[in-house]
This record gives C-alpha cells, structure tokens and sequence, in this order.
C-alpha cells in the first residue's frame, strides 16, 4: 500500500502515543520522542516498524511522541494513522 | 574499601545482621545567645559572622518549595568569594535552582540533604559536583548532628514568627508553616543558629524551638512564597486504579491482625496514600475501632480523623496543609515533635511504635528492596526522607504503586538504588494483586484465610514484564556522585553518574 497524504492518530496523554505519517520518497524513517526512550526506545521502534511492514507501507516517514503506550497502543494507533493515510476520502 | 572524594573513610557497608550500637549523643553545645540579638539586614550579618571557606550551614525544609532562605543566602555567600562551602539541608526542591551555578563555580562543593528533587538533583546525578553528595534519611539527619559527625557552623533556621528573644513558632504569621520539625536538631547542636523571620513580634506565648538556642535573629521581607509552602487543601485521588489500590490497603490493614483499638497510623501525602487514609476511616467508624496516634507530616485528612476522635494525638513533623497549620496551633493533641523524637535511632522515637506505615516506590525488587532516591533511568530525584526510618519502625510496612505507569514498570528484579532494605518491607499493593515478603509468614498465613488478591512478587513482575516488556539497561559511569546512608549511619547504596 501507498501512503497518499500525511495522517495523524493518537493523543498526547499519558499512556497513549501521537503519530503522524508522512509521505516520503521510498524509504521508511521513524523520529522517535518518548518518555521511556532510554529502557524501551528500541522496542517501540520495532512495534512501529513490524505494523507498517505488516501493512506492506515503504514510502513514509513516522514522527511519534510517545507518552510511554504498550505495545498493543502503539500498533492499533500505527494501523489507524495507516489507515486514514492510504485513502483519498 | 573505596575511598570517596568528601567521604569518610571508615564507613561501614549496611548489614542486615548487625545492630546499630554507637550510641554518642552531645550534649547540647549551645550557648545562650547574647542579649543583643537583633540584625538590621542578612549583609549585617554576615559581615559579623566569621564566614569560612570549608563551612558547613544548615538549612531545613518546612517551606517547602516556597523556600526564599537558601537562594538568599547562597546569593551573598557567593558575593563574598567563599568557596567550598557545604550544605547540609534536610531537603532540596526545584525551588533551589540557583544552587545549580553555585555547584558548577565551587562555592558549593558538597550538599547533605534526606532529599533532593528538582534542578539541583540533575547537576548532581550528571557529577557536576565536586564533592560526593550524601544523602541521609529524616532520623540519620538528626543523627549525624547530635552525634557530631556533621558540625554545623552556621545554621539558617526559617522563623515563621519570632520574639526578641529568638523564641520560634511556625504556627503563625504571613509565613506560616507549622511543625519546624528538622529545625530544633540544628538549632540546639549548631554553633551558631541564626533566625530568620518575617513577622518578628515582641513576646510569643507558645514557643516550639526556645530562644536560648538561637544567637542572631534577621528580618527579611518575605522568607517564603506561600503557595510554595502547603498546598490548599489535599485531595484524594480520582484515578480508579489508584482508589482501587487504595482499598485493597485498607483490607490489608483491615485482615493484618494489628487493626484493633490503639492502632497507630502513618501515611504520606500523596493522592493514593490520602485516599488509603478516606478507606482507613470508613473502616474505623464501622468497626468502632479508635487508634492511638498517627504521626509524620500531617495532613488535613489526619487532622479530622482527629477531631472524630479516631485517633487520641497527632506527631508532626511537618504539616502538609492549611487544615494541619491551624490544627497544630489550635489542637493540644496535635503535638509538633522534632525529627530527632520522630525517628532517630539513637533517640525513644515515635516511629518504633507504629502499625502502620504507607508508603511509595519509583522501584521494587524480588527481594523488596525499595528506591525512592533514583528514578527509573538512575537519576536522583528524590531520597528516603522519613521511608527507610518508618519501614524499619512499623509492625507493618506497606507500599502502595500501580504495576506500571505510562510504561514504567514498579517491579524490578533489582532496584538501581537502594534506599529502604527488603527485609523492613512487608507488604506490596498493587492494583492486580498484593505481595507479601515471604518472612512474614504471620501476614500470609492470615490473609490466605480471605479473599485478598494474593500473589508472589514474582507473579507480579510475569504479569507487569507480559505488558510492558523487559526494559533495557541503563548504563552508569564508573565514578561515584551520592552515597545512601541508611538511618544506623551504614552505606546502604551508591549512585553512579549517568553515562
């Protein structure tokens, strides 16, 4: 799938985490701010990068701040950003 | 053994096993004050004073993060190119940000304090500061001054009210504060204590540390910012999982076997812990159960658990809220006490005669050591206060956290500092169940028989690590920034500066 235009999901409250997709030329970057970026850093980015491969999304770039969401957040906010991103409605 | 810069030498590493038997108490060193006490202005003052490079003055902690005394002084300490001076306060806030600049330039080399949050705690955890920062529990501080391992050279003792002859109350004026708790030790011990006040009256009636101790008395227009200094009113906690924690601390409480007529209670002020004292309550009225005192820093909550009649006497170190100011000046069963009677071991001290202690965590491990000094990534941002001296004195210690919060998880399989030791800790609440320290067999035995959530603390951690993951491993430099000194005087833990 092709992301078409930027999206956004999710809020800045504790627990949750905000992401905003951009298009971008053929690669995928993710710019990661969180709270537990020192201990859980790595993981979100695995969380994030694992959905959008399970979405078959290549052209994007990820800005996420994180406010310390478990895994399970971060995937269904990844797929409803996707989501919203990849349909011209 | 290593040696650490601004550290003594002899010191010994905490164990379990070993009693605390140094019992070196001084006599109080004071002098009596000179007639003459009163100084125009703190440069007067300090154009007196002999001021020294090296020196150690003390500073305590009731104005809380309003506190104007500390910056002021530093700021003409400074003017006048003393160096290397040592600050041996019972708390640091964000509120002392100015210290910072200080750290960095070397007037102050090395802080000694029971806490320390905020500005202050970042320069120290980055070792910006020359000198090792020791900090202390609320009953070690007293401790270490009547013992005479720190001596105080000039002691700042914030005076809500003063008479001409240096009698101090907190009790009342703009600046009101209540208990002046962890100021009477200072007071009493250093070898010059200077008052230093915003409402300087002719003659005060109730007198709670005596002008005999104090040598110098300064007015200054204002020494705190009352917002700063308590809050308006305490609230309990809204959120559900904090209520819910809460009450499973009262059936705990409640199945203990110690919940009957004469209990004692102690509790922080914190959301969670105010809502422990709402249950608490509830509990006591249906039973018809009356306790004996409840002590700590006080908080509005306290305060009408003992108009009710639910508890006979109030301790106080510290008082929390306006409710607890009023009450302590107006109340003779709310008794104002100094941290030396509050939980110092060389003293009878309260603490040795209470139930119950509820209390928090940033940490937990399998063994039930707690931190509350560092936080989850090893920078300090707090200290034991009065946590390591209560768990030790309760019949039962219970803390109180939620499993995990925005993706930090409580339970660790070790802490990154040890404040308070696993084998004074009993009990663990949390909102998918209670753990209790498996030598208290007595607790678990009782409350098998009913339906509290029990569970080992290594469940606990299986369940939390399934949701939130196995954090990764926070690097530290080699060099030492803090030593942790348990209430006997032992090193309990060292804090490493953060790569």
């Amino acid at each position: 799938m092709k992301l078409l235009k930027p999206s956004k999901a999710g809020t800045y409250e504790s627990n949750d985490i905000y992401i905003m997709l951009f298009p971008n030329d053929d690669e995928i970057r993710i710019e990661l701010e969180s709270i537990v970026l020192e201990t859980y850093g790595k993981q979100i980015k695995k969380v994030m990068m694992d959905t959008l491969n399970d979405h078959n999304i290549e052209n994007v770039l990820v800005k996420a701040i994180d406010k310390g969401a478990l895994d399970y957040t971060i995937r269904a906010r990844v797929i409803t950003a996707i989501n919203r991103g990849v349909s011209n409605d | 053994m290593m040696t650490i810069f601004g550290y003594k030498k002899n010191y010994q590493m905490y164990d379990p096993k070993k009693k605390y038997t140094d019992k070196h108490i001084r006599k109080h060193s004071k002098n009596n004050g000179s007639n003459d006490k009163y100084r125009k202005s703190i440069e007067d003052l300090l154009d007196e004073l002999e001021l020294k490079n090296g020196m150690t003055i003390s500073f305590h902690h009731h104005l809380r993060n309003g506190d104007y005394i500390l910056n002021r002084l530093m700021k003409e300490i400074a003017k006048r190119n003393i160096k290397d001076i040592r600050i041996f306060a019972s708390s640091i806030f964000p509120c002392h940000e100015p210290l910072v600049e200080y750290i960095e330039s070397g007037v102050v080399t090395q802080i000694i304090a029971a806490f320390i949050s905020g500005p202050v705690a970042k320069t120290i955890s980055q070792g910006k500061m020359e000198k090792v920062a020791i900090m202390h529990t609320h009953g070690g501080r007293a401790r270490l001054v009547e013992s005479g391992e720190v001596d105080i050279d000039v002691a700042f003792i914030a005076a809500p009210t003063c008479d001409k002859m240096g009698n101090i109350t907190g009790s009342c004026g703009k600046s009101a504060c209540g208990s002046l708790g962890y100021a009477v030790t200072d007071a009493h011990f250093a070898k010059c204590s200077v008052a230093i006040t915003d409402h300087y009256v002719e003659h005060l009636g109730s007198v709670f540390i005596e002008g005999k101790y104090i040598d110098y008395i300064v007015e200054m227009e204002s020494i705190g910012d009352s917002k700063g200094i308590v809050s308006g009113t305490t609230q309990i906690t809204k959120n559900p999982i904090g209520l819910k924690i809460a009450r499973l601390t009262s059936d705990v409480i409640y199945h203990s076997g110690y919940f009957k007529n004469g209990f004692s209670f102690q509790t922080g002020a914190g959301g969670t812990s105010l809502a422990v004292s709402y249950y608490v309550k509830q509990l006591m009225m249906k039973e018809k159960i009356k306790g004996s005192f409840a002590s700590g820093g006080i908080t509005g909550y306290l305060v009408d658990m003992l108009k009710d009649g639910l508890f006979e006497q109030l301790y106080d170190v510290q008082c929390f809220d306006l409710e607890a100011i009023s009450s302590l000046r107006d109340n003779k069963n709310h008794i104002p006490i100094s941290a030396s009677k509050y939980a110092n071991i060389n003293d009878k001290c309260i603490i040795n005669d209470l139930d119950f202690v509820i209390l928090g965590a940033t940490e937990i491990d399998l063994d039930f050591n707690v931190n509350v000094t560092t936080s989850s990534i090893g920078e300090i941002m707090g200290g034991s206060g009065g946590h390591s001296d209560t768990a030790y004195g309760a019949n039962v210690t219970i803390i109180v956290s939620q499993l995990f919060n925005a993706r930090i998880p409580v339970i660790k399989d070790k802490v990154l500092c040890k404040t308070t030791p696993g084998e004074t800790v009993d009990v663990l609440v949390t909102e998918r169940g209670i753990a209790v320290n498996p030598k208290r067999n007595d607790l678990i035995e009782r409350f098998k028989k009913t339906n509290l959530p029990l569970k080992t603390i290594n469940e606990l951690k299986q369940i939390s690590d399934s949701l939130v993951g196995i954090p990764d491993k926070i690097q530290f430099d080699e060099k030492i920034v803090g030593v942790v000194e348990y209430r006997d005087g032992s090193v309990i833990d060292f804090i490493h500066k953060k790569l």
